[in-house]
């Protein structure tokens, strides 16, 4: 690979030969704001607020624009300032953008970046095409076409991540608005709601049913665990409410998942706090079950293992580990079985 | 797996066989579908259903449930005959070639097609062909491979087709078994097996009696038998030879096959304790029921298919009267006579690690920052991509000849139809947690058999109608879903549905190495349900 130098913002920089401007900004700390661009599907160089001035005179759309060597980038200066505003003056005079009802208040990169420029709602009234409002159609995904940025970042995700091909550009110009597979409805076509479009979409136009809480993402907490399900080992982020009720799962970049979670993944997790848990010792009298102490519960089981154990022998008790817990607690119970027991039997459902 | 998810891009050709991976391992699947859509990649899709892989293959082959020795020793033979094969990597790295390639000889793809089902032999070889001209080629397969009364056999006709074409023990290649639960392979690697202790040590070894001894510092002698497997531990309660169960966050009255002989044997044991979550099928039967906690309100590692081993935080606060699965054993343990004085999950891996070579290097600060897979033997090891590179563990790569058996069930005029099973997309396993999870059982809300549309018009049912299934072990009735999805004369059923449970049907004939029952084919019949 060849190493290129350029300066950016009056800083020497190396990277490497192909990479973008904005791949190599970001690389050295260089903030340049960007909707369309996203380092988990290819360049699509549509939104335009990544632009940035090369040797001077020439603007150019940063995500798309391979770096040259000693090539002098200005990231933002009053000109480009002033065009990033204007360019998110439109967004906002096309759509319905009030954050007030948003789901996505907090989490939306089109709210930060109007923040960050100044961006207002323009005054003029401007024709607004009304688009698709589906919040119903869909188990897992919720639509609102009104605060879509056409940045075509569901597009790519679902075409390039989930390889689903639903999220497809339909109509043209003022027109234009997304289509799954030709269906009005997204419930109607053949998506498998993995929710990859929703986690990669920059605004509130694509959002999650709601399973247990909801929050404000300026008080939800984060913390990674390893999803439950089958072998792949995807890392999740769990988000949790103030009231420690679990929000939304989203794919962990660090994974093997790189990011990607199928539709178990993301909505299968509200069983953790259902109402079919257990939440006290049973211990079965009569055919019936009656909550016990967990000191009662353990002296009896181990005072019955133990009996049965001294009457039949250790081969008499056999223990069904689990695929479904940890490595500890599976240690744990190989050895309980081995080292107290004194048996080996002790499996669990590899084979089944 | 041999080898790593993150190589996917480094295949050029894939084979998909007993792995419906789009909908089981929707991730992976994906990743195959991004390099054979976007990229051009070549794949071949063995499978007896038109999964969704198989609208995308170069070549599918729908094969008859439990015919997948024949057509793996399809491909050897028509690699071997047309000279494709790496001769180099077998004559350095592997032995028992001449005595595989004398096996092969009859399996003729003519002969191959016969037993598989198949009309038109030619699509074996350019397969075959395939696999030699786009290398390297990763072997991806799931339960579809092994559970049959031949799965060990499966996994060899697996392995010696990946050393032929010398794709093992280098990147982007490899015989990658998808691992069906979250930690299964940690499962494993810890011992949760009937004859091994932690890293496959054998317990029928007197120096890994002695190791452990010593390890674990009991005072009792270490049994030096190896002990049952879950199937056979069912029996032996039946046989009333083992008495008690102790059982850890498994569903056995849904999981295991032939319900009716599991329940029996649950009701025959004098003691049943389950340690769960919710009130399962089995936990209902049960005389003592502990309840655990989840994975999300708990701290631990799994490990996951790829060998990767990763940290899992506790998100949510666990709920009022659970306690910490291995709390719970550890006060079982320690009122039966233990003394262990474990504080948290973290002290347990500490000593797994003085145990388990393959973790020895493995620590839980590492895990936060590092990309971990065993073998991973000392702190300073980066851990362990791909397996096989240079030498395989017992020195040369054992080609194996196989032959070809039937599966213990074969038609007849009473049973004259085939069942398959298998998981669906929306559910995981006994539905435990996904269909108490209100969006997927939503999405997927009730159990149903998928029904070729020729059988369906031959039986005269339509789409949605209840039908009854039986096989000699039980009936179960349930709608019918008419597609063009399995090989005619083939219905497949997801197990995860308690109102129509497949494996009140299922077969428990094992496999005699390794014990798999053979849930992937029994005899059935189909009658419709007249409302």
């Amino acid at each position: 690979m060849n190493k290129i130098q350029l300066t950016i913002d009056g800083v020497e920089v190396t990277g490497t030969q192909g990479q973008t401007i904005l791949e190599i900004a970001r690389d050295n700390g260089f903030d340049i704001p960007t909707l369309c661009y996203h380092p988990s599907i290819s360049k699509t160089g549509a939104c335009r607020l990544c632009i940035v001035r090369v040797n001077g005179n020439m603007i150019k759309a940063s995500c798309t624009e391979p770096a040259a060597e000693g090539a002098k980038i200005i990231t933002e200066d009053a000109e480009i300032a002033g065009l990033r505003k204007g360019i998110l003056e439109m967004l906002l005079a096309e759509g319905d953008h009030n954050c007030l009802y948003c789901e996505e208040n907090g989490n939306c990169e089109l709210q930060a970046l109007c923040y960050r420029y100044g961006a207002e709602n323009p005054a003029a009234d401007f024709p607004k095409n009304k688009r698709q409002i589906d919040v119903t159609s869909s188990k897992g995904l919720r639509r609102n076409e009104n605060r879509c940025v056409l940045c075509g970042r569901c597009v790519k995700a679902c075409a390039e991540i989930q390889v689903q091909n639903v999220w497809q550009f339909d109509g043209r110009g003022s027109h234009a608005c997304l289509t799954s597979d030709m269906f009005e409805k997204l419930g109607d076509s053949s998506c498998v709601q993995c929710g990859q479009c929703v986690q990669i979409c920059p605004t509130g136009a694509l959002s999650f049913q709601t399973v247990l809480g909801r929050g404000p993402e300026w008080e939800l907490k984060k913390e990674s665990s390893i999803c439950i399900y089958c072998g792949v080992g995807c890392k999740i982020d769990f988000y949790t409410n103030k009231q420690g009720q679990l929000v939304k799962a989203i794919g962990n970049p660090d994974g093997p998942n790189k990011g990607h979670l199928c539709v178990k993944g993301r909505f299968g997790f509200d069983f953790v706090q259902g109402d079919k848990r257990i939440t006290s010792p049973l211990i079965k009298r009569n055919g019936k079950f009656e909550e016990a102490s967990w000191d009662e519960a353990l002296d009896y089981v181990s005072k019955r293992f133990s009996e049965i154990k001294q009457a039949s022998g250790p081969d008499s008790i056999m223990a069904f580990s689990s695929a479904k817990c940890t490595n500890e607690e599976n240690y744990l119970m190989q050895k309980f079985m081995r080292a107290v027991v004194g048996t080996n039997n002790v499996d669990h459902c590899a084979r089944l | 797996m041999t080898n790593s998810i993150r190589e996917i891009p480094l295949t050029e050709s894939f084979l998909v066989i007993g792995s419906n991976t789009t909908e089981n391992h929707p991730v992976i699947g994906s990743m195959i579908k991004n390099e054979v859509i976007n990229k051009g990649k070549k794949l071949v899709v063995v499978d007896p259903r038109k999964i969704e892989l198989a609208k995308h293959a170069d070549v599918f082959l729908q094969i008859k449930p439990g015919t997948n020795v024949a057509i793996l020793n399809g491909f050897a033979h028509v690699l071997i005959k047309e000279n494709l094969y790496d001769k180099e990597f077998v004559k350095e790295r592997c032995e028992g070639f001449d005595e595989m390639a004398k096996t092969l000889e009859k399996y003729t793809p003519e002969h191959v097609a016969k037993i598989c089902g198949l009309d038109d032999p030619s699509k074996i070889v350019e397969a075959a062909r395939i696999f030699a001209a786009s290398k390297p080629m990763a072997l991806y397969y799931c339960m579809g491979i092994t559970q049959f009364k031949s799965g060990v056999n499966g996994v060899k006709c697996c392995a010696n087709l990946q050393m032929l074409l010398g794709n093992l023990g280098i990147p982007g290649g490899g015989v990658n078994p998808l691992r069906g639960q979250n930690n299964v392979q940690g499962a494993c690697d810890m011992g949760a097996l009937n004859a091994v202790y932690p890293a496959y040590q054998p317990v029928a070894n007197e120096e890994n009696q002695k190791k452990f001894k010593e390890a674990w510092k009991t005072p009792l002698e270490l049994s030096i038998k190896p002990g049952l497997t879950i199937v056979e531990s069912l029996n032996a309660a039946i046989a009333g030879d083992v008495k008690a169960l102790y059982v850890f966050g498994e569903n056995p009255v849904m999981s295991d096959p032939n319900q009716h002989h599991v329940i029996e044997a649950l009701e025959h044991a004098e003691f049943v304790v389950v340690q769960d979550i919710v009130l399962t099928e089995t936990a209902a039967l049960a005389d003592v029921v502990l309840p655990g906690r989840a994975f999300i309100e708990k701290e631990g590692t799994a490990s996951n298919t790829e060998r990767r081993v990763q940290p899992m935080h506790k998100v949510v606060e666990p709920l009022k009267g659970t306690q910490d699965d291995w709390w719970i054993i550890m006060q079982i343990a320690n009122r039966m006579g233990a003394s262990w004085d474990y504080t948290c999950a973290k002290d347990i891996f500490e000593e797994v690690r003085k145990v388990t070579p393959s973790y020895a290097g493995i620590t839980y600060e590492r895990l936060e920052k590092e990309l971990i897979q065993w073998p991973c033997p000392n702190e300073q090891h980066p851990g362990t991509q791909y397996l096989h590179k240079e030498k395989f563990n017992r020195g040369l790569g054992l080609m194996s000849a196989i032959e070809f058996t039937p599966p213990a069930e074969d038609v007849d005029p009473e049973y004259p139809m085939i069942l398959t099973t298998g998981r669906i997309l929306q559910h995981f396993h006994t539905g435990t947690m996904t269909r108490n999870s209100r969006i997927l059982d939503e999405i997927a809300p009730e159990g149903f058999v998928e029904l070729h549309s020729n059988d369906a018009s031959n039986y005269n049912v339509s789409d949605g109608e209840v039908v009854s299934i039986s096989t000699r072990r039980g009936s179960v009735r349930m709608k019918a879903r008419v597609t063009d999805k399995p090989k005619p004369n083939v219905v497949f059923m997801p197990f995860h549905f308690v109102e129509a449970a497949a494996n009140k049907l299922t077969i428990d004939a094992l496999d005699p190495t390794c014990k798999i029952p053979e849930y992937k084919v029994c005899a059935c019949k189909i009658e419709k349900v007249n409302a």
